[in-house]
């Protein structure tokens, strides 16, 4: 383990534990008004009327027609409204607010306000879209030469279903005019986000506008794109009232009607030659919902990672992100990639089976390796350490003898073990590092010695203020508690851009050590001093071309392994998962405890996304599954022996070696369930998720 | 009014009798680490130690309320065992977003009060009314078991 890695007291850790930390939902203003949406109730609708009850002084609508600026919002493109115009494209669409200041009078009113619909008939299944809002198409190789030539071609077709970040605060914006200017706080991931869609919704000079995050109760990236919509229709409220306004979403509202993981469908068409893979052909299509929010992005990563962690010289991949009438699909945790490492781990497994080869020696025989191209024909510049990882995790959980073991089971009981190699991508995907976000971050030197960093960068949890308060500390040689970071503001932070794509730690904290250092050296103590970091790429990268999708995609990637076993009850169709083992290579650990913590929760994530987390729609297009009691998290029973190891495997372009970490860990817990639900009952999944109810399908059949 | 005994002082309270226990802590008594997760009873995001019993306040009437005693995590930090206990959670850096914490806490509280040598799975058992999203639950566990050991006495 490096020096760096050794744990040490979160910054945020007294405030938190003693229940002082102040989260949106705590900040009370004077004068304080409350607002509540009117969500749609159809999936696809002209507004005809909307019948308005007397209200009550202090009491007031805010729609459409109070947007100052544009009625849109600004994330990757500008095709949300703030509030509904015409139509309603989904169920939960916010067409209009009540404000007052009684939040019960405000729910009261809600209830009595009449919409008159004009209903339409909605597309909810993605299979019958007839609009893509992104279609995309990269190839390498010959591909139909390798379909031509092959031995056996393997076609299958995987699903994967919805899955909520369920962070445990809910979405909550408070926002409020002063002078020319307005503010806007509450919980989020990407403050400048927030503001640059401010600034559009409420036609202000970007200067007049104030973004500040407050303590944030979990992201997961449900918090990257959607507080810009909630902020805008918060602050388009405020505008109007003159007054302070706070909207906190009810967790069935924030279930319902906020952004989660695409679902997706991916058919994979493998060409084999003389028992090795030869080509892929994949087709992805993930479901974006009504509007495109951050689909692109989404699409593009699942896109990159569809080979897994497989070499492929002949490959074509074409993606599509349809609109339905279903609510806007965002980021979480893994951002499309969890979608298609599912799909190719489970190929992998299911051609290894149907020649009557070992699954995971099958994957050892294709597994990339430094030099390597990647699928977009970039290259894999550094060390690839999955086979030192298949050893560990095999003398871990005895991997190989347990699969073999666990073979055609009779009986009551019946055990299987299943496994799971992939990657994440660090950083944003492509350019975009270089040509958009340009990240800019600062560190200042008060008269007193002590440092102050600069960067919009949002800790959520993941323990950002104690990462980068680290970096700076032991790069200046200084004590720890003389480096502080505040929730951004940014009025106060410049822009080191969002906190998203497991970048922030890579990138930003990279440049804030290359600050210290020069700091360092430019140190004059009881002086106030400032120091500047531009974001530069590192020149080894083969820069990407979007249009042509090639080159690198990331700088460098995130590797791991998860193992998981599993016992099926096959008289009441339960499971029970016996251990689960990841091994993470995250480069360098800034600080153990907390990448560990990190791996742990977003392993359970995705085992939680395998077993248990379902989220569908009736055939109005509404979310059946939108609360606690019925969209089933994991709770500390249902994973006791979870079991997580992070490796040493430094990268020269990140701080103290450090690479992306966040993500990484909620993208192979899923593949890993079910590979182990296979092997206990010989068959064959290619769904997520795969809950109780579909282990007694397979067993029904298996009886009848 | 309806009185009661909140974190060892009595209270009255002007709420009606069929108000949320966790909607007035956190208006009226402006107590928030009382946090709200979903209102159903589900999360234990709102808990409190209610006449020395775990209880999410959310599923609790203020008619039921009366007489009994309400610990929140605003009085329970007084403690020497919350000063255990947040050093515990410390030293693994349990807290991740800490929405969940203040129900934690209190929740180790309980586990410990009722038996202060828990093993792992009583340890579970205990918080597993306790959503959390970000820790994987480990971190967690692994305090309550550390603040068992280093409390010695305590509980």
């Amino acid at each position: 383990m490096e020096k760096i890695s050794k744990s040490i007291r979160k910054k945020d850790h007294t405030a938190k534990v003693s229940g002082r930390a102040l989260y949106v939902d705590d900040v009370v203003i004077d004068g304080m008004l409350y607002g509540r949406l009117l969500h749609s109730t159809k999936a696809k609708a002209r507004i005809s009327n909307i019948i308005l009850p007397d209200l009550p002084e202090g009491y007031f609508v805010v729609d459409k027609n109070d947007v100052t600026g544009e009625n849109r919002v600004q994330i990757v493109l500008a095709d949300t409204p703030v509030f509904a115009e015409d139509t309603v494209e989904y169920v939960g669409e916010p067409i209009l607010m009540v404000v007052g200041p009684e939040l019960k009078a405000v729910e009261r009113i809600l209830q009595e306000i009449v919409v008159v619909y004009e209903e339409q008939v909605p597309i909810l299944d993605m299979r019958k879209a007839d609009t893509a809002f992104f279609d995309i198409k990269y190839e390498k190789g010959d591909i139909d030469k390798a379909l031509a030539e092959a031995d056996r071609v393997f076609i299958e077709t995987f699903e994967t279903g919805h899955q909520e970040q369920a962070y445990l605060e809910t979405q909550g914006m408070v926002a409020y005019p002063h002078k020319e200017r307005m503010t806007v706080r509450g919980s989020m991931q990407c403050p400048y986000y927030v503001h640059g869609a401010l600034t559009k919704a409420l036609g202000y000079d970007a200067k007049n506008i104030q973004v500040v995050q407050d303590v944030t109760g979990g992201g997961f990236g449900g918090k990257e794109a959607f507080p810009s919509i909630l902020a805008c229709q918060t602050a388009v409220a405020a505008k109007k009232a003159n007054k302070p306004v706070k909207v906190v979403f009810g967790r069935q509202e924030d279930m319902e009607f906020t952004s989660k993981r695409h679902p997706s469908v991916c058919t994979y068409k493998v060409a084999v030659k003389n028992g090795e893979i030869t080509g892929m052909d994949i087709d992805i299509i993930y479901n974006s919902g009504a509007y495109t929010t951050l689909s692109l992005v989404v699409l593009q990563r699942g896109m990159i990672g569809a080979n897994g962690v497989y070499r492929v010289d002949n490959l074509r991949v074409a993606g599509r992100a349809v609109k339905t009438n279903t609510v806007p699909n965002g980021a979480y945790r893994g951002f499309g990639a969890p979608q298609t490492f599912f799909a190719i781990e489970m190929m992998m497994n299911h051609i290894a089976k149907e020649m009557g080869v070992d699954a995971l020696e099958f994957k050892e025989k294709h597994l990339v390796k430094q030099g390597d191209a990647t699928s977009t024909s970039g290259k894999y510049h550094f060390h690839v350490p999955l086979p030192e990882m298949i050893k560990r995790i095999d003398e871990l959980c005895d991997y190989r003898e347990k699969r073999k073991r666990y073979e055609q089971q009779t009986g009551r009981f019946r055990k299987g073990i299943g496994m799971s190699l992939f990657f994440h991508g660090c950083g944003f995907t492509g350019s975009g590092e270089r040509d958009i976000i340009k990240a800019v971050t600062k560190i200042r030197k008060n008269a007193d010695d002590t440092v102050e960093i600069l960067a919009s960068n949002t800790d959520m949890g993941q323990g950002l203020k104690t990462t980068f308060c680290k970096i700076v500390a032991d790069t200046l040689g200084i004590d720890y508690d003389r480096v502080n970071l505040n929730n951004p503001d940014t009025d106060l932070v410049p822009d080191s851009g969002p906190t998203v794509a497991s970048r922030s730690l890579m990138v930003v904290g990279e440049l804030l050590r290359r600050a210290s250092e020069r700091l360092k050296k430019e140190w004059k103590p009881g002086e106030e001093q400032i120091v500047e970091e531009r974001f530069v790429e590192p020149d080894f990268i083969i820069p990407f071309d979007i249009q042509k999708f090639k080159g690198d995609a990331y700088p460098t990637y995130s590797w791991a392994i998860n193992a998981v076993e599993i016992e099926v009850d096959t008289l009441t169709a339960t499971t029970k998962v016996l251990g689960a083992w990841g091994i993470y290579d995250v480069g360098v650990a800034i600080d153990m405890n907390i990448i560990q913590g990190q791996m742990q929760g977003g392993f359970l994530q995705g085992i939680g996304a395998a077993s248990m987390e379902q989220m569908n729609y009736n055939d109005k297009g509404m979310i059946r599954n939108n609360k606690f009691s019925d969209y089933i998290i994991p709770t500390a029973v249902d994973v006791p022996n979870l079991v997580t190891e992070i490796i040493d495997n430094p990268y020269k372009d990140g701080p103290y070696g450090a690479k992306g970490a966040g993500e990484l860990p909620a993208v192979g817990g899923a593949p890993a369930y079910v590979a182990a639900i296979e092997n206990a009952l010989d068959t064959i999944v290619n769904k997520l998720p795969f809950t109780t109810e579909e282990a007694m399908k397979i067993l029904q059949e298996e009886n009848a | 009014m309806i009185k009661f005994i909140l974190n060892g002082q009595e209270v009255a309270s002007a709420a009606k009798a069929n108000e949320r226990l966790l909607d007035v802590l956190r208006s009226e008594f402006r107590l928030t680490s009382v946090k709200c997760g979903c209102k159903e009873g589900e999360c234990g995001a709102c808990s409190v130690i209610l006449d020395g019993r775990l209880a999410n306040s959310c599923m609790v009437a203020m008619g039921h309320v009366a007489g009994s005693h309400v610990m929140t995590l605003e009085g329970y930090r007084e403690t020497k065992r919350f000063a255990v206990l947040e050093e515990a959670y410390a030293s693994v850096s349990a807290v991740q977003c800490g929405f969940c914490i203040p129900g934690m806490i209190l929740a180790s509280e309980c586990i410990l009060a009722k038996n202060p040598n828990p093993s792992e799975d009583e340890i579970r058992t205990g918080i597993s009314g306790n959503l959390c999203r970000c820790t994987g639950y480990t971190a967690i566990v692994k305090a309550i078991g550390i603040a068992a050991k280093e409390g010695k006495g305590l509980w």
